[in-house]
């Protein structure tokens, strides 16, 4: 347990988020706020945030390859995917919720209104979760994700990627974000990617192929950490 | 020192990872309290709903202790109240929260805040979270002493932050807190 305001949330770092207003981005020209988002000192309201070490997300759910175990088997490249969550001092995040979504192979989403002309697989959904473990590791197992067109703007196609959802130990450490793949040649027209400035921050999104990490015969492995903002100069217990 | 992973958006297609529908309703392991729902729409600059946004709550339970252990004020904790909820906005843009109304209590600094629940809000379009407070128009004394209200000079800006209890059918406390994303009546969101 840390003493509270202890842990610290420093600001913005320059260059490392993207902006709200992004007209390449069509999306954000009639979402995004006008006003400058109001400063304010954080408090307990900040600086807490929801634990799930108990159990209360469910059961784990790693393996996006099968509907349940036994079920007939999703089509497509089979990938590991895995890494670590820790924070800005290096330091592993347990027990944070990790939540992944994705398009199947053929780059279609199992959603209603996923209009994209290309098969749904009867035997994936592509939606996952796990609680990282004592050293911040979490790890799926699933196919890798088709890219897909979308009408931003004219034969446009989003970069191949897996949608994150990260908690991280305060309402102010909250990231939904994505990951990508090595070697993507879409990446260098992506209007989401490149709407993180700094180059250097913008290549964190993409996982990289290891090989040590494929299994033989099986299936290929990705290795893609997760930093989560704050600081904290004792480690964490207990979360 | 590794600097934090960059955000990006939520896309149109999140449901299949995180819609719970269950976790929409925060006292369903029987937390106590005054229970209430705050509902409202997500509109866009067009004033048009958003029917693609993710909601999360995050607020004290009712002594306004938060279920996380670095609360570690003394306070009586409800055990049966996480104070996590999330739901994802309907075709209409609507969205409901059950939750019961938070309490308050010092910070560890001896300042006090107005009941509030914290908010963040993902949608398509948003390449990163929004933030922003709920407060409860039938609590005055409270909001006029709370340090985020007071340091909002415009008090239309101020007014976005404050649900307002409409009538309810079901003998529910209901409040009715609208989220604007850009133009007339944009919500104060915060630089957390």
């Amino acid at each position: 347990m840390i003493a509270p305001g202890r842990r610290r949330f420093g600001p913005e770092i320059p260059g490392t988020q993207p902006p709200y207003d992004w007209p390449a981005y069509v999306s954000t020209i009639k979402r995004h706020p006008t006003r400058e988002p109001l400063a304010l000192a954080h408090t307990l309201s900040e600086l807490t945030g929801p634990m799930f070490a108990d159990g209360w997300a469910g059961v784990d759910q790693v393996d996006l390859t099968r509907l349940r175990p036994g079920a007939p088997e999703a089509i497509g490249q089979r990938i590991i995917v895995t890494g670590r969550v820790v924070d800005e001092d290096g330091r592993p995040l347990r027990n944070t919720l990790v939540e992944i979504w994705q398009a199947n192979a053929a780059g279609r989403y199992y959603h209603r209104d996923d209009q994209h002309d290309a098969p749904l697989d009867p035997n994936f959904t592509g939606g996952g979760h796990v609680l990282t473990d004592d050293e911040g590791r979490w790890r799926f197992l699933t196919i890798r994700p088709g890219a897909y067109p979308w009408r931003n703007t004219y034969n446009a196609w989003r970069a191949a990627h897996i949608h994150f959802s990260v908690f991280g130990p305060a309402f102010a450490s909250r990231l939904i974000t994505q990951m990508y793949f090595q070697g993507d040649p879409l990446l260098e027209t992506d209007p989401v990617y490149h709407a993180i400035p700094e180059v250097s921050a913008r290549e964190r999104l993409i996982s990289t192929y290891d090989a040590d990490l494929s299994e033989a015969e099986f299936a290929l492995g990705y290795r893609w950490d997760i930093v989560m903002r704050g600081r904290s100069e004792t480690p964490m217990e207990g979360r | 020192m590794p600097i934090p992973t960059g955000s990006q958006t939520i896309g149109p297609f999140f449901r299949v990872g995180v819609d719970r529908p269950a976790w929409s309703d925060l006292t369903r392991e029987g937390a106590s309290g005054t229970a209430i729902r705050i509902e409202g729409t997500v509109f866009d600059g067009d004033g048009a709903p958003v029917p693609d946004a993710m909601l999360e709550l995050w607020q004290a339970d009712a002594n306004g202790h938060y279920a996380d252990l670095d609360d570690n004020r003394p306070l009586p904790a409800d055990a049966h109240f996480r104070g996590f909820g999330r739901v994802c906005t309907d075709d209409a843009g609507q969205y409901a929260f059950r939750t019961v109304l938070p309490g308050t209590a010092p910070e560890p600094d001896g300042t006090t805040q107005a009941p509030h629940a914290n908010l963040t809000i993902f949608a398509r379009g948003l390449l990163k979270r929004l933030a922003t407070r709920i407060y409860f128009a039938d609590q005055p004394s409270a909001n006029a002493h709370d340090p985020l209200l007071r340091s909002i000079a415009d008090e239309r800006v101020r007014g976005t932050l404050i649900a307002q209890p409409v009538a309810s059918a079901d003998g529910l406390a209901v409040y009715r807190f609208d989220i604007v994303l850009q133009g007339k009546g944009e919500t104060a969101f915060l630089a957390v």
